[in-house]
């Protein structure tokens, strides 16, 4: 049987007790809005960019473990990644939560540190507190003003 | 009964025989995640007995066909037990007259009934419309839709952070303008039971009519509309041991007369020709189209069961299994209840330090419990408390005590996860 250890690893309690660049970021080129209106997670994403880097991330807003977990996980993995790069990030954390296929080591590898978000897929209401901030930034990226929406 | 000389300890431990009614629910037998299944989302729906499922079971079966309608046996025979159902209602709730029950598909719709048929035609700009605070958003919505149609003006009743409606203010809130109070019975959200009579009367006396949302109130206490005096009462199947799909509007017959009908179709008519039409009488110029016939039998079937049990037995079974909660909550460090109020029915609404409801709702699944977590369709409720979401544990007359000790000792699991 899954255990609840694997949902809520070391990592994600860490995580989502001490966020990692959390809150507002004043001169953000790009500022975008999450939200889960079913469970009423809030998540704004601010970004900074430079010559098709990202040069600095943070996020604020309100969530459960797993929602604040991804974001904070999210936002350490994005700094000085090149915009393309973070679009194969979100592609492949997506994809990896959401298929039926068995996880491919090198696709798993590839994520890092946002591996330990992949005891989600066991728990398919909760996919959605996993992927929003990545959604968020998928809508920023992309200069998106309307606010993203799980639903 | 006369249970007032009796500890409530005693009265809840012995007044029902749990263990017989909760093997008439086959739902309750079952395993989840390898744990015996701890049901405590009750107002969200409720769960359903053998005798009802049968009934269901039994319509699709034996008698299956069309009513008011059909002159073949199978029709008469549905016919039958759909106006039979609607006596069981008419008793249920003590209304004085067949005539003011008519079937809807749950509380929501008998609001938006009562606000489209009633209030666009009475209401006009200026008019004002009471709510309160803590009111689920079925009671908001299709009053902030009339107001767009007819430039009414929406007024809210504030609760203090007990989550009880602060009466004073309601009073300063009723004029001349007031046309319409509508305010729920119990809260969802926090449990807190309204001083609906109060209210009612207090309407009354600016001639404002009052609807009440009797969603969480009528799986759990005895309704007599008459003694109330309320205008309109809307309540659901689903959560009263029903089937879904199925509700009930009451309204005074008199109001229901003058009213236009909500929807045109089959059923509610006398004669149609090309030009003109003339509606069906009461209830049946509400009920356009093929009803949830099945639905309506259900909710008979329900019914008959909670009234064989005892709405007064199961309200002072309740009452003691909800103290026994709110007892057993305190002694839970870092939990904090929302909705605090003195008179306050069979739901625990609350938030623990540092752990989100939603993972306090996973958490509890994998040991079985089933709560409610999230906003509960209640949004200014969490945004007066400033939280974005409670974890709602709600009690049913099935539910047990050793369930609420479980409910107990899983929390401290939750705090164990997050340590």
């Amino acid at each position: 049987m899954f255990d609840l250890k694997d949902l809520y690893q070391e990592v994600i309690v860490d995580h989502n007790r001490s966020p990692r660049n959390f809150g507002k970021m004043d001169n953000a080129d790009r500022v975008a809005e999450g939200f889960n209106p079913i469970c009423g997670d809030r998540l704004n994403l601010y970004l900074k960019l430079d010559d098709g880097r990202i040069a600095d991330v943070s996020f604020d807003g309100s969530g459960c473990a797993i929602s604040t977990a991804s974001a904070s996980l999210m936002t350490d993995e994005l700094k000085g990644k090149s915009i393309v790069e973070a679009e194969t990030m979100f592609n492949n954390f997506h994809q990896l939560l959401t298929d039926d296929k068995p996880h491919d080591i090198q696709r798993v590898e590839h994520l890092g540190k946002l591996a330990a978000l992949l005891g989600v897929k066991h728990y398919p209401t909760r996919v959605k507190c996993a992927t929003l901030c990545w959604h968020t930034l998928h809508s920023a990226l992309e200069d998106n003003k309307t606010p993203v929406s799980t639903e | 009964m006369n249970s007032k000389n009796i500890a409530p300890d005693i009265i809840s431990s012995s007044i029902l025989d749990v263990d017989a009614i909760r093997a008439d629910f086959p739902i309750l037998r079952q395993k989840i995640h390898g744990k015996p299944l701890v049901y405590l989302d009750n107002a969200a729906t409720a769960q359903k007995p053998e005798q009802v499922i049968k009934t269901l079971d039994n319509y699709y079966r034996e008698y299956n066909a069309n009513i008011h309608r059909g002159i073949h046996t199978l029709s008469q025979k549905a016919t039958e037990a759909y106006e039979g159902a609607r006596v069981k209602v008419q008793h249920f709730i003590n209304a004085s007259s067949i005539k003011e029950i008519i079937f809807v598909r749950g509380t929501t719709e008998g609001i938006n009934l009562v606000a489209q048929s009633y209030g666009r035609t009475r209401l006009k700009r200026g008019d004002e419309i009471i709510i309160s605070e803590m009111e689920h958003h079925s009671n908001i919505v299709p009053w902030q839709l009339l107001c767009e149609q007819t430039g009414a003006v929406l007024k809210v009743i504030p609760m203090n952070d007990a989550g009880e409606l602060i009466m004073e203010e309601f009073e300063k809130l009723l004029g001349k303008k007031t046309r319409l109070v509508s305010v729920g019975h119990i809260s969802n959200a926090l449990g807190t039971i309204n001083p609906i009579e109060k209210i009612i009367k207090m309407s009354h006396a600016y001639n404002a009519v009052a609807l009440i949302d009797g969603a969480q109130a009528a799986p759990h206490m005895a309704i007599d509309v008459q003694a109330l005096d309320c205008d309109f009462y809307a309540f659901s199947g689903h959560k009263l041991f029903g089937p879904t799909g199925i509700g009930v509007v009451y309204g005074k017959q008199s109001l229901l007369e003058d009213m236009p009908p909500y929807q045109g179709g089959g059923d509610m008519i006398k004669m149609v020709t090309l030009e003109k039409t003339l509606f069906n009488d009461l209830p049946y110029k509400f009920e356009a189209g093929t009803p949830h016939i099945a639905g309506v039998i259900g909710l008979g079937a329900a019914i008959d069961y909670v009234s064989d049990i005892g709405l007064e037995n199961i309200a002072a079974y309740e009452h003691g299994l909800t103290d026994y909660a709110i007892s057993a909550a305190s002694g839970v460090t870092g939990l904090k209840l929302i909705g605090t109020a003195r008179d306050k029915a069979s739901i625990l609404s609350f938030i623990m330090d540092g752990i989100h409801p939603h993972d306090i709702g996973t958490i509890l699944d994998q040991e079985g419990i089933a709560i409610r977590t999230g906003h509960h369709c209640a949004m200014p409720v969490m945004e007066h408390f400033h939280v974005p979401a409670t974890a709602r544990a709600s009690f049913a007359f099935y539910n047990k005590r050793e369930e609420v000790d479980q409910l107990m000792t899983a929390l401290e699991k939750c705090k164990e996860v997050f340590k």
